[in-house]
């Protein structure tokens, strides 16, 4: 066909049998990036929407302008709250397994962002999460029982039965009901924002959302609203590298990076280091401060990768290369704060290894108690009623009178 | 003859199709270089090319608005929605504009457009992976709705869905994609390979759109079904041991009137069954159908069983979804009204 047109697909460096290559991957070194006043002109740090904010270095210092906001105390909370979402993941991937529940996904390698953003919050504040996450949840203090009998859909369900597993919902905790259909969550967390701001309060929002998922018309809808309005919210695009089959790339198209989406809005945008959890904590309450002094939207793409499957329905060594995982240059979050911590004299190999064993035994105590309220095809379970309950306030008689025929 | 399950069988279609007609073009979430979540389109994209089979960003409106542009332009794009649950966003694309362009150009563009889905329930996935949204297709003039229930008509049906200069929303019953689910779900998967329909034969071949078919041949009374429940049921006439027609739809818009009006007339009773809600269901119209061509030579009142007016829930999968009691208990009901 010579000089005619073609049509440009992006493909990801490698796939499976493929050696991982990284090295387009461009990484800051730890420090590096300034950190500007909150109520910085927009205009003045539209490089940072290429760099990547980042704390730890690779010795397990914390370094440079963004460091210094946590105390070891609070940085040792940071993780051993890891530890226990990725052991609770772990215990519910099992249950899965062993068929007491549909479906479970989890957040493997992303633990930094969610229980590290959590700190930044006031209560008050309210997240419109994704199902990737559950930090949210567990760094907030939420009873894991609850999380496991929703898993469960058991008769202690808070939800009733109703949701697919980790579809969860808890106003008092700032998380909002998860959404299966993508993206719709994150418009409506600018408007929540806005609503705040139209009452003068002083509460925001943060919306979330998955790079794949930046395609959605919703992630630009809540763009274009959050720049018009000013709205107090922190927009968070999780960039795990992957949209269950689909490298980023795909959703990013020639953008350069996620966080360049919010250059065209105006809207200051950050790119941080995903894996490290101070560096998520800083970056986060820095975008928490100026929404909070209603100076506006801010954009952070947090560079992570999504280190299992997709969810229990998906088997990633059909698209990328097993050994993608090790080679991911930004390391492992839990490792990389146990590493500053021992480093700062204020944890060891022993007693990390010690807390394990304490946080295992704590979740498989709290999956005990959970399972004794049933498992989804075992034991106690949601009333039939329930699945009419709720769709109105009020029962209209045509479901009343469906209700009669199911004969519940 | 090669045996197939409805996975293979719409695979097998794209690639009649594709390798005949090189204006076919196939894409969607995940559908490029892994070949769907459900795998219908694996290996396509090694076969054809990127460009005529690739991965589409996370962005249904954006899948099926390039897709008319595509269609009127004059290729024959395929694309496919992860889930009927996810439709939505294209809702717009879909009801405004492919639905219309011929009408409103005159015909100066037309839009040969398929959309596919995987589409109901039975599987604990949830409200988001358990709707059935036809009727919201079938109430819209200018799309062809179509939904299969055994792998010999989903490749029949896909073809002549390709070759159909209309737009075409193809609802595929993703419980049946393994095997023909009768609704017992205690009991293990029957397979494809041991069902008559699961005999696909190779190359092109098309089932009409607009012509039903009758899957059981009965005197007493008429049920008329499509998808997973034309296989429901089959399974429910014989547990209650009634003499049932069983209408398998196959397309709903535009509806086989002659071959429903027929059956009706013949047993003088019938029996509509969905999966989707009640309320405003393809079942309301089917009833009126019936109504109008058929009412005196009807000896009892037409019943309907659908799924309950309720989001689909997860934990009450098998309360929710209409089985075999429920519809067994309503032919009996037929038979006595
Ligand atoms: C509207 C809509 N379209 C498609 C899907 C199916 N789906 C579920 S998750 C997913 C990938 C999302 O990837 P990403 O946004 O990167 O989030 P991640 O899973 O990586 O956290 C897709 C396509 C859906 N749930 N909703
Ligand atoms: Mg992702």
């Amino acid at each position: 066909m010579g000089s005619g047109l073609s049509l440009h697909v992006p493909e990801p460096e490698v796939r499976p049998g493929g050696a991982p290559d990284f090295s387009g991957v461009k990484i800051a070194r730890a420090g590096t990036v300034r950190r500007p006043p909150v109520d910085v002109d927009p205009s003045e740090i539209r490089d940072l929407a290429f760099s990547i904010i980042r704390v730890l270095n690779r010795n397990g210092e914390a370094v440079g302008e963004w460091a210094g906001t946590l105390t070891d105390e609070e940085t040792l909370a940071g993780l051993k709250t890891m530890m226990r979402v990725r052991a609770f993941d772990r215990r519910m991937l099992m249950a899965q397994r062993q068929g007491k529940t549909s479906f479970y996904m989890q957040c493997l390698g992303e633990e930094a962002i969610a229980c590290a953003f959590r700190k930044a919050l006031e209560p008050g504040d309210m997240n419109f999460p994704t199902y990737r996450q559950q930090g949210l949840l567990i760094a907030d203090d939420y009873p894991l029982v609850d999380m496991m009998c929703q898993i469960y859909s058991n008769r202690r369900d808070p939800l009733k039965g109703r949701q697919l597993p980790i579809m969860y919902s808890s106003k008092s905790h700032g998380f909002f009901s998860i959404s299966g259909n993508l993206a719709t969550q994150f418009v409506q967390g600018v408007g929540w924002a806005m609503a705040s701001a139209i009452k003068g309060g002083k509460d925001i929002a943060a919306a979330w959302i998955g790079d794949g998922s930046t395609a959605e018309s919703d992630f630009h809808a809540g763009m274009v609203f959050a720049s018009t309005y000013k709205a107090p919210v922190v927009l968070n695009i999780v960039n795990n590298q992957w949209a269950i089959s689909t490298f980023q790339g795909i959703a990013k198209g020639g953008s350069g990076t996620f966080a360049a989406r919010g250059l065209g809005f105006g809207i200051p945008s950050l790119r941080v280091d995903g894996n490290d959890y101070l560096a998520v904590h800083a970056a986060a309450k820095w975008a928490v401060e100026r929404a909070r002094r209603n100076l506006g939207p801010t954009l952070i793409e947090w560079v992570t990768y999504r280190a299992a499957a997709h969810s229990t329905s998906d088997d990633p060594s059909a698209y990328r290369p097993k050994e993608e995982t090790d080679a991911w240059p930004l390391g492992d979050p839990v490792k990389r704060l146990k590493n500053h911590l021992i480093l700062r004299g204020a944890w060891s190999e022993e007693r990390h290894v010690q807390a394990e064993a304490e946080i295992d035994a704590e979740i498989l105590a709290a999956q005990k108690e959970a399972e004794s309220h049933g498992t989804l095809h075992t034991g106690p379970k949601p009333s039939v009623r329930d699945m009419f309950e709720g769709v109105y306030e009020e029962m209209p008689p045509h479901l009343r009178r469906q209700r009669q025929e199911a004969g519940v | 003859m090669p045996r197939m399950t409805m996975i293979e069988a719409i695979r097998d279609a794209h690639g009649v199709k594709m390798a005949e007609d090189d204006n076919v073009v196939v894409f969607g979430e995940d559908v490029g270089y892994f070949g769907g979540v459900f795998r219908c389109t694996a290996g396509l994209q090694e076969r054809f090319g990127k460009s005529r089979c690739f991965d589409a960003p996370i962005n249904e409106s954006g899948i099926v608005g390039t897709a008319i542009g595509m269609a009127a332009f004059g290729l024959r794009p395929v694309v496919e929605m992860q889930f009927a649950d996810y439709v939505y966003p294209a809702y717009d694309q879909i009801v405004s504009e492919a639905a219309r362009l011929r009408y409103r150009s005159a015909g100066d563009f037309t839009c040969p457009l398929v959309v596919r889905m995987p589409t109901g329930g039975g599987i604990f996935g949830g409200q988001t992976h358990s709707q059935s949204p036809e009727a919201l297709f079938t109430h819209v003039s200018g799309l062809k709705t179509v939904v299969p229930s055994n792998p010999y008509d989903a490749k029949g049906l896909l073809i002549a869905a390709i070759e159909d200069n209309d737009p075409v929303i193809f609802l595929e019953p993703k419980r049946l994609y393994n095997g023909p689910f009768d609704g017992d779900h205690d009991k293990p998967v029957t397979p494809w390979s041991k069902h008559p329909l699961g005999e696909v034969p190779d190359g092109r071949y098309i089932v009409p759109l607009g012509k039903g078919a009758i899957r059981r041949e009965g005197a007493a009374l008429t049920v008329l079904a499509y998808g997973t429940m034309v296989h429901v049921a089959e399974a429910a006439a014989e547990m209650v041991g009634i003499d049932a027609e069983i209408v398998d739809l196959r397309t709903l818009m535009p509806l086989d009137l002659d071959l429903i009006e027929a059956s009706v007339k013949k047993t003088g009773r019938c029996l509509v069954v969905h999966e989707a809600t009640l309320t405003s269901g393809f079942g309301a119209e089917l009833v009126a159908v019936v109504a109008d061509a058929c009412f005196y030579h009807l000896e009892a009142p037409i019943v309907r069983v659908a799924g309950w007016d309720t989001p689909y829930p997860h934990a009450q999968e098998w309360d929710y979804f209409p089985g075999q009691a429920r519809i067994g208990g309503a032919m009996k009901r037929v038979m006595e009204g």
